[in-house]
């Protein structure tokens, strides 16, 4: 079956900076898939190169088995990019804006596809409202429904919640899983690593334009063996657990724990000392680790 | 279908949103010019035999909205969308570098029509002027405008800055669009200045245009439109080349 997203030995510089060095990447169909790196990594690079917004040095790029070059047409009608940068056209109001943008890929009357779209981003009220007059998020939102327009079966999410509230972000999540199940592929990314923890079920990690880590999210996950524990005592800790401490948060200690034995021994040391223990949690390790941990390894 | 009739609606729908500015100013300092002008130079320049001066002036003025209003027009929409970033809603659809092209440029030639029958409406009742040989009016009106289009195309890939744009405007389209012959006739200039005038390729599309008002010209019509379509080539043939390797748009 071919893939919705097939990336060969793509290569890029701009001057002396190697922004992507070769990368490999195939994601199937239907998948929801986080690309996840710290800034500068090459993600929007990428992304770009998918977009045929940069032209890749090396390498090719296949959209539904499109190359982006040579059969550009049927790979951006096959692709929807929300881009990170918060862009509009100040002359139109929503619905000209979407209109035109349907116009562009071909489809002539696309109202009702238009509307809804609109309604489920929520938009419909400001349908005739200039872009200009839009606040942050609800710009955010036309954006969405722009790369929307053409139903593309491949949807690319720039850091689509940068800088947008929760009810936005829970609402547009909820949009994007319901076109996910579909069918739609939908690729993602975004530094709100709890986000692609929840919806992603494949990740890659980016650093200095190679991917570091590509695995599916639960196996990922596992990559990070060690627990922590939380603790809120009365008292001071004790100074042989001072070592394992990796960090506060709230007048709580944070100590990073091998394994379960390792827990019963910092609690006996606890007890020993004779303070109490006020409050007590145990958390298991999260995206955000394995994210250090990947860069800080790779 | 193709995205071709859309870009150009939208290049269309974009100037017209703002009328007032892309063609109310226009017309405005096109009148302003003639009333100044045509009252200060009337009987002091010489033009051709039986033509008062405002009735000369008339349609260089009108040819010079057209010419400098076609150039802003691609011009100005292509940097704006580059500097503001929402270019990236023309070159993420399937348009192709030719239908990217032609919607810009004939959205100039609109923009320099329209801007150059307002002039003319407005004009008409300051001069006497007669309409001989229409064709050649819209002939010189749709080649030259085309040709300050792709122009204004160039300028707006090329430029990072608004004020690279302006530049551009000020430093080379303004003086070959008023050193073309728009106030005076060539023939009236030393012949040095009559020989460089020659190679102001601004020059043939006010002398040609003016030829279907009055059917006296310095130059051939024919002669004219062949300089027109030869330079519209070229201005053409560089601004593809640009598109198709993504100058400035595709990095």
């Amino acid at each position: 079956m071919t893939a919705a997203i097939e990336i060969c030995g793509i290569r890029k510089r701009f001057g002396t900076l190697e922004a992507l060095a070769g990368v490999d990447l195939e994601i199937p169909k239907g998948e929801f898939f986080g690309l996840l790196g710290p800034n500068g990594a090459g993600k929007t690079t990428l992304i770009n190169v998918l977009a045929g917004l940069v032209r890749a040095d090396q390498g090719a790029v296949r959209i539904m088995g499109h190359d982006v070059v040579a059969d550009y047409r049927a790979a951006r009608r096959s692709l929807g990019v929300v881009p990170q940068e918060l862009v509009f056209d100040p002359f139109f109001s929503v619905r000209e804006a979407l209109s035109i943008q349907s116009g562009y890929f071909g489809i002539r009357d696309n109202r009702a596809w238009i509307q809804e779209v609109m309604d489920h981003l929520d938009l419909s009220s400001k349908a005739d409202v200039n872009m200009r007059a839009l606040s942050g998020g609800m710009k955010r939102r036309v954006l969405v429904a722009q790369a929307l327009v053409h139903k593309p079966p491949v949807i690319v999410l720039d850091e689509p919640t940068a800088g947008v509230d929760v009810e936005l972000r829970q609402g547009l999540w909820q949009f994007i899983r319901q076109l996910n199940r579909d069918g739609h592929t939908i690729v993602l990314t975004t530094h709100y690593l709890e986000e692609a923890e929840a919806l992603c079920q494949r990740i890659a990690m980016l650093k200095q334009g190679r991917i570091v880590a590509l695995d599916s999210t639960p196996k990922l996950l596992k990559r990070v063996h060690h627990l922590f524990l939380k603790l809120r005592l009365v008292g001071e800790l004790p100074e042989e657990l001072r070592p394992l401490e990796h960090g506060s948060a709230a007048a709580a200690h944070v100590l990073r724990m091998k394994d379960y034995g390792e827990v019963e021994k910092a609690l006996s040391c606890i007890r020993r000392s004779g303070c109490s223990i006020e409050e007590m949690e145990l958390v298991q390790p999260d995206l955000e680790d394995v994210f250090v941990e990947v860069m800080h390894h790779a | 279908m193709s995205g071709f009739p859309t870009l150009l609606y939208k290049e269309v729908l974009r100037f017209w949103k703002v009328g007032a500015q892309t063609i109310g100013a226009p017309v405005l300092s096109a009148i302003l010019f003639l009333l100044i002008f045509g009252h200060v130079m009337e009987g002091r320049v010489h033009v051709y035999d039986a033509v008062p001066y405002a009735a000369f002036l008339v349609p260089g003025l009108v040819m010079m909205s057209v010419l400098q209003n076609a150039f802003a027009n691609s011009s100005s929409s292509l940097i704006q969308s580059k500097i503001t970033g929402n270019i990236i809603f023309v070159l993420l659809p399937p348009l192709s570098y030719l239908e990217f092209f032609a919607a810009y440029v004939l959205a100039a030639v609109v923009r320099g029509m329209a801007v150059g029958m307002a002039v003319l409406l407005v004009a008409l009742p300051f001069a006497d002027l007669s309409i001989r040989q229409p064709l050649w009016i819209i002939a010189f009106a749709v080649a030259g405008s085309a040709v300050l289009g792709a122009l204004g195309m160039v300028a707006g890939i090329c430029a990072d800055k608004i004020d690279e744009v302006a530049a551009f405007q000020n430093f080379i389209v303004m003086p070959l669009t008023f050193l073309s012959g728009v106030f005076y006739s060539i023939h009236s200039l030393p012949a040095f200045w009559q020989g460089l005038s020659r190679f102001n390729p601004v020059f043939y599309m006010i002398d040609g245009f003016r030829y279907g008002f009055f059917g006296v010209s310095d130059v051939d019509p024919f002669g004219s439109l062949a300089v027109v379509c030869v330079f519209l080539g070229l201005v053409s043939a560089l601004t593809l080349g640009l598109l198709k390797r993504g100058y400035k748009l595709r990095h």
